[in-house]
């Protein structure tokens, strides 16, 4: 079992690999490096500022977007081009093919995040000619826009289990600015009153919190992050695509695909 | 050369020429509205509506906000503008983005306070902002620092003043002068050496090149400042003594007992006008002087500067 979701999973990972999607690697160099010297000349002492805002924001965004746009054909592509038929007529179960794409996009996304670091962390040391301790934290926001990229890949595979890949990126991609909104939709929640309350409530916690993920701005003002927060992040992305994942398997099990 | 290549070759010429022709004609389109440019837009004026656009991202947004607000104060000051009306609300934008950048509220009371054509005039809006800084960056001590002087640089208002430094001189880490600088506003005592202490100050704690220069054109300035209204006073005493100006400055010199041919920080002898002013040689080396120049003389406007 676990042989045959690591298989699938490295076949995810090629594919991605043959689609060029590490190519998004090449805008994010130049982008970082363009800021890196020009902010120097049109801005005032916020060189650094801009490196780790910078950095940290586009490593999230391109991979929010890869994520979503690998993720949303990940089932129906196989279904399109016929070879989920021969992967399935092997001794492959569905959950196996489910868990072996979701692990297989995450994999290609933490690769693709580990080259932009390397990006980000050479830019730092380009405008501060020097590491200090407080640039270890870069790596625990790192860490989160990680924890943030399996929630949407979980949500993506989830969406392409049944779904239209463009309604299912629709739908993530929704998702996704939800979440980010997800701590109003609670205080809105808690203005309410009776069942509308407890409606707003359910949905605030149904969609994924993404805002709690988003340490960038303090990590860029070397803020220190609570270990407690680290813990509790883990947990969240953890539980929630456990979930997601479960419902595409759920929904893929029963799928009737002749 | 085969079909492919001919037209490989046609494609790219073609492209290159485009690229090249569109960019021609942007550039004239430019030329056809030069007011139309982007400077004067805010798009988007509410801070809030700006956090919630962001999707969470609102450090890079600030930064963003902050260029904006540099370039648009460096434009405008570059060309002696009068009027700073986006200055505020980009610095206000800023600040309610990223409430931690503390840069943004050093350099823009300082943008904000002095009046035109060296910054906006606006030194409500420079406490205000300040302000805010301190209500979210409590234990900064150099924004409180900033604060007291927009009060003592810009409105003369000495018990304020001293009310900020002293509220600086109470967080942790402190700089020691903010104590002294908050006794010395409340007895409104030696002007020349506040202000020399605040422009200390301010040169030793920047970083910026920029910053550090103009602290010590201000230092320059107020050395000339100090020189003149030293020799001035001799000049009046000279007078009530004898009934007439001196005839040079070695006479005034002489009779009235000073030591040594005093010089500016250039090391140019001062001069004596006809009229017994007592001037620099080359005003145009001390924008931020008040006294010794030329009746008439309006000095270049530079960054930073503010009233003595």
């Amino acid at each position: 079992m676990k042989a045959r979701v690591l298989h699938i999973a490295s076949n995810t990972f090629r594919e991605a690999v043959r689609d060029r999607v590490l190519y998004n690697l090449i805008a994010f160099a130049l982008l970082l490096s363009g800021a890196a010297v020009l902010v120097g000349q049109i801005s005032i002492e916020i060189e650094k500022l801009v490196v780790i805002n910078l950095g940290l924001t586009a490593v999230s965004l391109f991979g929010i977007v890869i994520a979503i746009f690998i993720g949303i054909g990940l089932v129906s592509k196989e279904i399109e081009k016929r070879t989920l038929y021969t992967v399935l007529s092997r001794p492959v179960r569905r959950w196996e093919f489910i868990v072996g794409k979701f692990f297989g996009l995450a994999g290609t996304l933490v690769v693709n995040t580990f080259f932009m670091a390397i990006g980000v962390f050479a830019a730092l040391f380009y405008v501060s000619h020097k590491f200090v301790r407080a640039d270890g934290l870069i790596l625990v926001a790192l860490y989160f826009i990680i924890l943030e990229f399996l929630i949407i890949c979980s949500l993506a595979l989830l969406f392409s289990s049944f779904s239209t890949p463009l309604l299912s990126a629709v739908f993530a991609f929704s998702l996704f600015v939800i979440g980010s909104f997800a701590e109003d939709l609670r205080g809105f929640a808690g203005m309410a009153h009776g069942f509308t309350r407890w409606l707003a409530t359910g949905a605030a916690y149904l969609v994924p919190n993404f805002s709690a993920f988003n340490i960038v701005s303090s990590v860029a003002h070397e803020q220190p992050v609570a270990a407690q927060l680290i813990w509790h992040n883990s947990l969240y992305a953890l539980f929630y695509a456990a979930m997601a994942l479960s419902g595409a398997v759920l929904i893929f099990e029963h799928r009737n695909l002749k | 050369m085969n079909q492919r290549s001919k037209v490989s070759l046609v494609a790219g010429v073609c492209l290159v020429f485009s690229l090249a022709a569109s960019a021609v004609v942007l550039h004239r389109t430019d030329q056809l509205r030069p007011q139309a440019t982007m400077e004067e837009v805010l798009f988007l004026n509410s801070p809030k509506m700006l956090k919630r656009a962001s999707l969470g991202y609102t450090g890079l947004l600030a930064d963003i906000y902050w260029t904006r607000a540099v370039q648009y104060f460096g434009g405008r000051h570059h060309n002696d503008a009068q009027s700073y009306n986006l200055l505020f609300p980009l610095l206000e934008i800023t600040t309610r983005l990223d409430p931690q950048l503390l840069v943004a509220y050093q350099f823009g009371a300082s943008f904000l306070a002095p009046p035109p054509p060296n910054g906006a005039g606006q030194p409500d809006r420079a406490i205000q902002l300040m302000e805010y800084g301190i209500a979210n960056n409590p234990n900064d001590w150099k924004l409180y620092y900033d604060l007291g002087f927009v009060y003592y640089m810009n409105l003369k208002d000495y018990p304020k003043a001293s009310d900020a430094f002293a509220r600086g001189s109470r967080v942790p880490d402190t700089h020691p002068f903010m104590r002294l600088l908050a006794a010395q506003m409340a007895t409104h005592a030696g002007e020349f050496d506040t202000a020399r202490m605040l422009w200390t100050a301010t040169y030793q704690n920047s970083q910026d090149k920029q910053i550090r220069a103009n602290a010590l054109e201000h230092l320059r300035g107020l050395r000339v400042d100090e020189d003149v209204t030293h020799l001035q006073e001799a000049v009046t005493r000279f007078g009530e003594r004898t009934g007439r100006l001196p005839a040079s400055m070695s006479e005034l010199l002489t009779t009235e007992g000073l030591r040594g041919i005093p010089v500016d920080p250039d090391g140019h002898t001062y001069k004596l006008a006809p009229e017994g002013r007592v001037e620099v040689r080359v005003p145009d080396d001390f924008p931020f002087a008040t006294k010794g120049l030329p009746p008439g003389f309006t000095p270049q406007p530079k960054f930073h500067s503010q009233n003595q």
